[in-house]
């Protein structure tokens, strides 16, 4: 019974340890890449990026939804973020992680312009 | 006739290879653009036909030839305005294949593929050998070099040491210039040629006599059709005051996936039908794209181009002709 005992909570403290390890894995990995915060989408629509001109906190993700019946492209004029063709109805996202305000373009409609002002 | 004067080509006439001195011709049809202050006129000087066949051959002087200008292939679109974009295509090149006689090359005048994707250029090349044409020469859309620069583009049809895309060449008297306006696009700009290339331009025509007949050939217009929507090169009249000493210019654009067409002094500016799927007239929509006719409708909006020089004839006939 004694011995029964002891086995059990040789089990319990392993699960212990091991649920342990789980929390500090987790804490560590989420403390070094924080989830993006959600931002606005920029709906492309009629060869327009709307809205043109965004304002948001550091670390937010901006996701380009194109609802043309053609490709577009979301180029930063520095190059900070080139997207890949976006075709009708795909998104394309990218997480603003440092302050600075990007101007983009599309490289097939360069009238196309926008800017993600990030602070 | 102002410099504003275009000319519609939608009226039918007779094949222009047996129609000599018809280009004084005139055509009916006037369409005015909403919004744009532009009014297309009617009256001579540009050929069309409604029909671009064989059998038609005629004793050809030494000095004449044709060629084939095909362009906005966008093989890689899977849109709902053409949902069979290489079956088209692969149309338009049976249509230059059964030309009597036969084309002397063939031009593809950019937007070969639509996405850049891997492989589409091999698709494209492929195909063309369908025309049973030797030579074809390419000259990029922006589809072909929107996401690597040109990178792709140039590597592969680059011409000389330098790989550059603009190209020049003479053809049985005819000088022919092939231009870039696709590789500057900046921010909120209208494409343009560049400094460089306006320089070679400038040098490339410089030895040649007045009377030498000169084709050119871009993707975006070289004039000013609607710079709303960007269907314009900045610096294109740049371009073209090294032409207008010239007798016979002819300048042969695509991009805007129709026919139009416009004479100013000398120079003669046509834009061609897509093989894929047509655009708005200008200011016809929210925006230029893709549009959607009724299935049974497309073969008469997309389609090629034959262009007929007769040593002697000043101007050059262009003959466009749908797929029905």
């Amino acid at each position: 019974m004694l011995t029964r005992s002891i086995r059990i909570s040789g089990l319990a403290a392993a699960l212990m340890l091991s649920a342990l390890a789980l929390v500090l894995t987790t804490s560590i990995w989420a403390g070094a890449q924080p989830k993006p915060a959600p931002g606005p989408r920029i709906e492309i629509h009629g060869h327009k990026y709307s809205p043109a001109t965004v304002t948001v906190p550091v670390g937010t993700t901006i996701a380009w939804v194109n609802h043309d019946d053609e490709i577009h492209t979301v180029f930063s004029t520095t190059q900070a973020f080139n997207s890949p063709a976006i075709e009708t109805e795909e998104t394309y996202s990218h997480t603003f992680s440092k302050p600075g305000t990007y101007a983009y373009f599309c490289t097939l409609h360069p009238l196309m312009t926008g800017t993600v002002i990030v602070k | 006739m102002t410099d504003d004067s275009n000319r519609d080509t939608s009226a039918p006439s007779e094949d222009p290879r047996d129609a000599a001195g018809v280009d004084r011709r005139g055509f009916l049809k006037c369409m005015a653009w909403a919004g744009t202050g532009l009014v297309w006129t009617a009256t001579g000087g540009v050929l069309s036909s409604a029909r671009l066949g064989p059998a038609t051959a005629e004793a050809a002087g030494a000095g004449d030839f044709s060629f084939v200008q095909i362009s906005d292939s966008h093989i890689g679109f899977r849109g709902e305005a053409n949902p069979d974009v290489m079956g088209t295509f692969q149309e338009a090149l049976r249509r230059i294949r059964a030309l009597n006689p036969a084309p002397a090359f063939v031009m593809h005048t950019g937007d070969l593929t639509h996405t850049q994707k891997p492989g589409a250029f091999d698709t494209v090349t492929e195909a063309m050998k369908g025309t049973g044409v030797g030579q074809i020469l390419y000259i990029p859309g922006e589809n072909d070099v929107f996401l690597d620069g040109g990178k792709e583009y140039l590597g592969r049809f680059g011409v000389g040491p330098q790989r550059v895309g603009w190209q020049s060449f003479d053809y049985k008297g005819v000088h022919f210039v092939g231009l870039v306006n696709v590789l500057n696009y900046k921010a909120g700009k209208i494409g343009t040629l560049g400094a460089e290339q306006l320089e070679w331009l400038e040098k490339d025509v410089e030895r040649l006599g007045s009377s030498t007949p000169v084709v050119v050939f871009a993707h975006v217009p070289l004039w000013a059709v609607y710079p709303k929507w960007g269907w314009m090169t900045d610096d294109g009249a740049q371009a073209l005051s090294y032409l207008k000493r010239f007798g016979s210019v002819t300048v042969l654009n695509g991009h805007i996936h129709q026919i139009m067409q416009k004479v100013e002094g000398n120079i003669a500016f046509h834009t061609a039908m897509s093989t894929a799927w047509p655009q708005p007239a200008p200011g016809a929509a929210e925006s230029p794209g893709p549009m959607k006719v009724p299935a049974d409708r497309l073969a008469s909006v997309i389609g090629v181009r034959e262009v007929n020089y007769v040593k002697g004839r000043g101007r050059l006939a262009v003959v466009d002709t749908p797929l029905t």
